[in-house]
């Protein structure tokens, strides 16, 4: 039972660090005219941390291939804009010049998420 | 080598191609969409025909889109003409746009729906026949050889089924988890496998576990699929019905238009019409682009984006916007504004970002959602460990089941469509009555407003001032003939009440004379010749000065000021033949808008730049009792924050432009517009009437959406903060009662759907009769 009690608060502990605690290194940089292509699939957006330049103009072109009707939308909630993603349509969002820190978006219910880094 | 033979053509043949200004693209990019196009090698074909198009530069075809993106300076005409020669048909996307797409949409969602259902049946096929198996009392354990064949048969069809009716959820459980979030397919992947995983064991091992606990819960997994697919699918139904204000103004769109080219009639496609392009259109048929009509003249019902039911009046000159409807005669008219520039465009474009925009109530909710997944599965780790170390026997059964109960009801689903629904819905509701809400900020605002400051002109009146009232001193004179005169008179000036004077002449036909002598004395009048007759037009102070006689008139003069009218003495040859009043006059609904909005306990206040006394008479007329008059238009903004320092939240309406600040400062701005342009684009909300109905429409639509996303936030909160406990099997301690998998299943397929259905009550929203 005490090694049940163990692996249980374990698999806790794995889980706040996996889902809250774990910062994901993988990011992609966008092209130097700050623009980037982000594929909405599965369930998560490809790539979900983003890195771009501070004090430009970012464009974010997305291609929605996953049907569930929760990635139609995309919101970028710091800059009040949301735009709908058609299926196989690229679609771009323009976002405007940014100061440096980190910058959610993500769907309607935030199941899919993402991060711009602005730097 | 293409450019090359391109620029040559280009060279001999730019002469006598000169694009017509702007119906050509200079250096721009153009899509177009093809059709008929079946196999790759159109491709060469398609793109070759359009590089000979003189001014293209760059022609590339997407095959999988059956779209090409044209690079160049060619105008669209040619294009599509270059691809019709060769045998395919060709459209532009620049005017297309939002039905076409909504009908992709549409299609899409259908796919999908189709898609679920079918999921659903396959899953619900063993899941169904399984659990009446179980209720009717056959044994769901594993004892005998022969049980346990026939329970792995039944968990390998299971398998199947998790494969072909529920891949999605556990592909997209696994991807996001790789990526560190967590979504619902998590719940779904975990509480799904647990159970199946578990059954697996009993069915190989049996032996491992007490006896008591040798039960399958293969039901349970094809039951949660299944519910959970059909959950989804009646919220693709329902999340359709959702956009119906939008499908509504894209639908206002008219297909064709009727172009007068060479003086002949051609009906066109809407994407081919072009900017200056002389169109017509009959009676009963909707305007197909924006545009200001040239010939003709009619009454045409705006109704479907003002909200207002009279038939508006339009001769030479006069703006037409799309959409709206032809009643009376036949026009002509130029294109000013064609494809995604026209005001509809405008207006769907802003409400379809408004509807996803969410006001500050909702972003709880969302903080809770983002977090909910991750606490969720912690919780269910937390019941299974408390089942297994204080639970009774068999406490692995019981802990298997609380855990996935756990996992599946938890569908954070409601909570995070409690608040986008209903704002979906509200301020699409809002845009069908003519009131445009710019986010959902302003949608929570408006429902809080507790003073509305009203500027005079323009909002509570018509904002041009028209000739009211005649009182005729000499008989020997007309209305006509003195109106003559005066409109004469006064066609040199530039006074705002000159105008009035010479529009209403106008309006009655009079034909003007020629006035000599001209003088205009500041601020008191004019005076002229006209026929050796010399004429005074002023006010109290010219008359006396010419010496004279009022009489009794001056009282009469007054008591027209009174009413917050302006009185013109007309004097011909020193003598008083008339007196004229003008005003600028109180909108015809404003006295009812104005008592809606106190109904509402709404403290109402006038600002004005007019003096004193006409501020205060058209207050009293409307029914107003506070008023600020003598204001400086830069003062207006000095007001509202006045009046937010005595604690109100208040709300600006204002005609525009010159009230920019003041409705900026404003805690809720409303122009009152035409609906297009600046207006648009400046204010948290625009009236597109004139009326101030629209600010308590407004505001009854506001409270409504409110009220709504109140309630899904309560029933969302509720489902998920007494259904996870009742799960984890608190209440069987005390009266023994544990929730099973599948009802949790069915409760988070409805969860959803019931939020989604309650949103969808709003549509059925009516603001109070004016």
């Amino acid at each position: 039972m005490m090694i049940i009690n163990i692996a249980g608060f374990v698999l806790i502990s794995l889980i706040i660090w996996w889902f809250w605690l774990y910062k994901p290194a993988e990011e992609e940089a966008a092209s130097d005219d700050n623009k980037i292509i982000v594929i909405v699939n599965n369930g998560v957006y490809q790539p979900a941390r983003i890195k771009v330049k501070t004090g430009q103009q970012t464009v974010i072109q997305f291609l929605r291939k996953d049907s569930n009707p929760c990635a139609a939308m995309v919101l970028f909630p710091d800059f009040e804009i949301s735009e709908e993603l058609p299926l196989d349509i690229d679609t771009d969002v323009v976002l405007p010049p940014m100061t440096s820190g980190e910058y959610p978006f993500n769907c309607q219910m935030q199941m899919y998420k993402g991060t711009l880094i602005v730097e | 080598m293409n450019e090359g033979k391109v620029k040559l053509a280009q060279d001999k043949e730019s002469p006598k191609h000169l694009p017509p200004d702007e119906s050509a693209l200079s250096n721009s990019i153009l899509e177009l969409i093809i059709e008929g196009a079946g196999c790759a090698s159109c491709v060469g074909k398609i793109e070759k025909a359009l590089m000979e198009v003189v001014g293209v530069k760059q022609a590339t075809m997407n095959f999988a889109l059956r779209t090409v993106t044209v690079n160049g300076s060619a105008e669209t005409d040619k294009l599509i003409k270059a691809v019709e020669s060769i045998g395919y048909n060709a459209k532009s996307t620049s005017g297309l746009g939002d039905e076409q797409l909504l009908d992709e949409k549409e299609q899409v969602e259908l796919q999908y729906y189709q898609r679920l259902i079918r999921q659903m049946w396959i899953a619900l096929g063993l899941g169904i026949p399984l659990m009446l198996y179980s209720i009717a009392g056959g044994p769901m354990t594993v004892e005998t050889i022969f049980e346990r064949g026939v329970w792995l048969t039944v968990g390998l069809v299971c398998v199947a089924i998790m494969y072909f009716s529920g891949k999605h959820f556990y592909v997209g459980a696994w991807k996001s988890f790789v990526n560190h979030s967590a979504n619902m397919d998590t719940l779904i992947a975990l509480g799904t496998g647990t159970a199946w995983l578990y059954s697996m064991v009993v069915v190989f091992f049996p032996m491992v576990l007490p006896e008591m606990a040798r039960h399958v819960y293969f039901e349970a997994t094809a039951m949660i699929i299944g519910l959970i697919n059909l959950g989804l699918a009646l919220e693709v139904k329902a999340r359709g019905r959702t956009s119906e204000a939008i499908k509504r103004l894209i639908g206002l769109q008219a297909k064709t238009a009727r172009v007068v080219r060479d003086n002949k009639d051609i009906d066109i496609a809407i994407e081919q019409v072009l900017l200056k392009d002389i169109l017509r259109v009959r009676p009963g048929e909707k305007i197909p682009v924006d545009g200001i009509v040239t010939q003709g003249h009619s009454s045409i019902d705006e109704s479907m984006l003002t909200g207002e039911p009279m038939p508006v009046e339009k001769g030479i000159g006069d703006e037409v916007v799309t959409g709206t409807l032809n009643k009376s005669g036949s026009i002509l008219f130029k294109a000013t504004r064609i494809g995604k520039d026209t005001a509809l465009a405008q207006i769907i474009k802003m409400v379809k970002r408004a509807q996803n925009s969410k006001p500050p109530i909702g972003r709880l909710a969302d903080v809770i959602a983002a977090y909910f997944v991750p606490v969720i599965m912690i919780i269910a780790i937390v019941s299974a460990l408390a089942w297994l170390n204080f639970g009774p026997e068999p406490a692995i059964a019981f802990a298997v089941i609380s855990a996935t109960t756990v996992l599946i009801i938890a569908c954070p689903c409601a909570l995070g469509l409690a608040t986008p629904m209903s704002v979906m819905v509200g301020i699409g509701k809002a845009a069908e009555a003519g009131v445009l809400i710019r986010n959902g900020e302003a949608l929570q605002t408006v429902s809080k407003i507790t003073a509305m400051i009203l500027d005079k002109t323009g909002t509570i009146t018509e904002g041009a001032p028209k000739v009211t009232d005649f009182i005729i001193v000499d008989n020997h004179y007309t209305e006509n003939n003195i109106l003559t005169s005066v409109a004469s008179l006064e066609r040199g000036s530039e006074h705002p009440l000159a105008q009035a004077i010479v529009e209403s002449a106008i309006e009655r036909g009079l034909e003007l004379d020629n006035v000599s002598d001209f003088y205009a004395i500041t601020g008191q009048g004019v005076s002229a010749t006209i026929d050796d007759q010399h004429l005074l037009f002023g006010n109290q102070k010219l008359m006396l000065k010419n010496g004279i006689t009022l009489g009794g008139f001056v009282e009469q003069a007054q008591a027209l000021a009174d009413e917050a009218k302006t009185p013109m003495y007309f004097a011909i040859d020193n003598k008083l033949v008339a007196i004229i009043a003008v005003s600028d006059p109180i909108k015809e609904d404003s006295i009812s808008a104005i008592k809606r909005l106190k109904n509402n306990g709404i403290r109402v206040v006038m600002i004005t730049g007019d003096n004193s006394a006409t501020a205060q008479a058209v207050a009293k007329k409307v029914g107003i009792t506070e008023v600020f008059a003598e204001v400086l238009p830069e003062d207006k903004s000095r007001k509202v924050a006045e009046l937010q320092a005595q604690h109100e939240i208040v709300g600006m309406t204002g005609d525009g432009i010159n009230d920019a600040p003041a409705l900026a400062l404003a805690n809720v701005g409303f122009a009152i517009g035409t609906g297009t342009d600046v207006a648009i684009e400046s204010a948290d909300i625009t009236l597109m009437r004139g009326s101030l109905h629209g600010l308590a429409d407004a505001i009854a639509i506001s409270k409504a959406t409110l009220r709504n996303i109140k309630q899904n936030l309560f029933g969302a909160f509720i489902y998920n903060v007494a259904g996870v406990p009742f799960a984890a099997g608190v209440l069987y301690p005390f009266f023994g009662i544990l929730l099973n998998p599948v009802i949790a299943g069915a409760a988070m397929a409805f969860s959803s759907l019931t939020v989604v259905s309650n949103a969808n009550r709003l549509r059925f929203f009516k603001a109070k009769d004016h």
